[in-house]
């Protein structure tokens, strides 16, 4: 028997005033693991996630996220999910252990003290529990952000860029407990990324957009293989010039 | 490993347990700042005691006054609790939208109505801190016992807040889908109805043609009603039940715009940006 998809898009489409800002995507993700969505600025990542997490209403087309249609069906699967973006922020005057308090409650964590503690043990923010959210360094707050998007053990880790704006030390630290907390428990992950190492380094399958379109969809070893290219930079080069090569020649 | 206690649950489910997770969150907010907590008593004092001593000069002045003894001062303050209450709705919310959260709670399994449910208890909370105090203070000032007023005063608080919900969930949903360009309606939104609810004179006070407007709004039966009892001694039960049936349908579309402006919000990809 087949197993579902953890995430299914089909001929999705997203238009704001007549520019389409993602036009006709198609893809299925399979339980277990860890896709990575790689485009440049505007290519149409942080649209394609949020329309899966449901808080953008696709033009057309179809979303399905551990089998719910997404957003109509949204609170099925919600408690189910996580997620952590720059483009959203944990309340600044809150500790800590409030905003972990708080959003726990809303996920419906059950033994929650355990679990904050838990958490801030693996993400090492023990000593920072009461400690305003506002106060700590860019680093500490993305740790603090993954424990808000980890506080519900979530089957399913929507992360849009979770690395950016982070010293090399930092991001590598957030990646190898990305690679182990999926590991564990066997999440499925997708992760919207321009920074090509870390999707080389964390993804078994890479999905290539561009002006909102899906232009290469493999996993990094085929892709540079089949490209003849050492790197997923220089993969990803090719597909962006190839691409205008083809529209200045059209033109 | 922890446990989810939630299971699927449909879009309408209510969880008390959200619901207190948002007041517990607005209070850590309230609790870790004083200047917002100052805020809340600080303009119904000196409004207090402004209108105070107004009231005070044309009672000695005016004999239809000093018949008329705390009108003033009474519609001040049940003025306070209807423009406070929206106030306190509405700035808990904007808390959300200044702190960029809104994209967090909107991904999370809360729902609108726990939300709304959780911004009415705070405006409650907010105005008890600002009121009481005020009201207290109005006794030992000028006389003025604003529970004196006993059941009445009760009747009169549920038709305001009710009002002031309603425009404060109205109001929410204008911010969500325009973002913070839309934040001075908050503010401002509650004085267009001053000048038509009466808050401070009769209705007949007004041009005939425009009573039937002052008498679409909620809280102008409020304000008649207080006038009634101070004045005349008599407690007008029928205003208060025609200004329940009116703070019903205005709720009720207080709730379908708020929902209406957040399906247009996720139509516009508005949650994502809330800035201006």
């Amino acid at each position: 028997m087949p197993v579902s998809p953890a995430i299914k898009v089909e001929r999705l489409v997203k238009i704001y005033k007549k520019v389409p800002a993602v036009d006709g995507v198609s893809f299925a993700i399979a339980p277990g693991s860890i896709t990575g969505l790689l485009g440049g600025n505007g290519a149409g990542k942080t649209t394609t996630i949020a329309m899966i997490m449901g808080l953008i209403m696709p033009t057309s087309g179809r979303v399905t996220v551990l089998g719910a249609d997404m957003p109509q069906q949204r609170y099925r699967v919600l408690h189910r999910m996580n997620f952590e973006s720059p483009y959203v922020e944990m309340p600044m005057r809150l500790t800590i252990r409030q905003n972990l308090t708080v959003f726990g409650m809303l996920y419906g964590v059950s033994d929650l003290a355990a679990r904050i503690e838990q958490l801030a043990d693996a993400l090492d923010l023990t000593e920072l529990l009461d400690r305003p959210t506002g106060k700590l360094s860019a680093g500490q707050k993305t740790r603090v952000s993954l424990a808000k998007s980890l506080i519900n053990a979530p089957e399913l880790l929507l992360l849009d860029e979770p690395t950016a704006s982070l010293d090399p030390d930092t991001a590598d630290w957030v990646r190898t407990h990305l690679e182990r907390y999926c590991r564990d428990r066997r999440a499925t992950v997708l992760l919207a990324s321009h920074n090509m190492a870390e999707v080389e380094r964390l993804c078994e399958r890479v999905i290539i957009m561009k002006q909102g379109r899906i232009e290469d969809d493999d996993s990094p070893a085929r892709l540079l293989s089949r490209y003849g290219r050492r790197t997923l930079e220089e993969v990803f080069l090719d597909v962006a010039r190839r691409r205008d090569e083809e529209q200045e020649a059209a033109q | 490993m922890s446990t989810i206690s939630a299971r699927t649950e449909s879009a309408l489910a209510f969880s008390p347990r959200r619901v207190a997770a948002m007041i517990l969150r607005y209070w850590y907010l309230l609790r870790s700042s004083w200047p917002r907590l100052l805020d809340l008593i600080y303009w119904p004092l000196v409004q207090m005691i402004t209108w105070g001593f107004i009231q005070y000069y044309v009672m000695e002045n005016a004999g239809f006054f000093a018949r008329a003894g705390g009108t003033l001062i009474g519609a001040l303050l049940l003025w306070d609790i209807l423009f406070r209450g929206q106030l306190g709705f509405s700035i808990a919310f904007l808390e959300e939208m200044w702190a960029r959260n809104i994209g967090n709670l909107m991904m999370s399994p809360l729902r609108p109505f726990e939300f709304i449910a959780a911004l009415m208890v705070m405006s409650l909370v907010r105005l008890a801190i600002g009121a009481v105090p005020v009201t207290l203070l109005a006794i030992v000032f000028f006389g003025f016992n604003l529970y004196g007023l006993g059941f009445a005063l009760v009747a009169f608080f549920f038709n305001l807040m009710l009002t002031s919900w309603a425009v404060g969930i109205f109001v929410s949903g204008l911010v969500l889908r325009n973002g913070l360009g839309a934040e001075n309606f908050a503010w401002s939104i509650m004085f267009v109805f001053m000048p038509l609810a009466c808050v401070y004179y009769p209705v007949t006070t007004l041009p005939v043609w425009l009573q039937p407007a002052a008498w679409v709004l909620p809280p102008t039966y409020v304000f008649e009603g207080m006038r009634a009892l101070l004045i005349d001694h008599v407690f007008r039960s029928d205003l208060m039940l025609e200004a329940l049936a009116l703070n019903v349908l205005f709720f009720a579309v207080g709730v379908f715009g708020f929902l209406k402006l957040l399906q247009a919000a996720r139509r516009h990809g508005s949650l994502m940006q809330t800035g201006e």
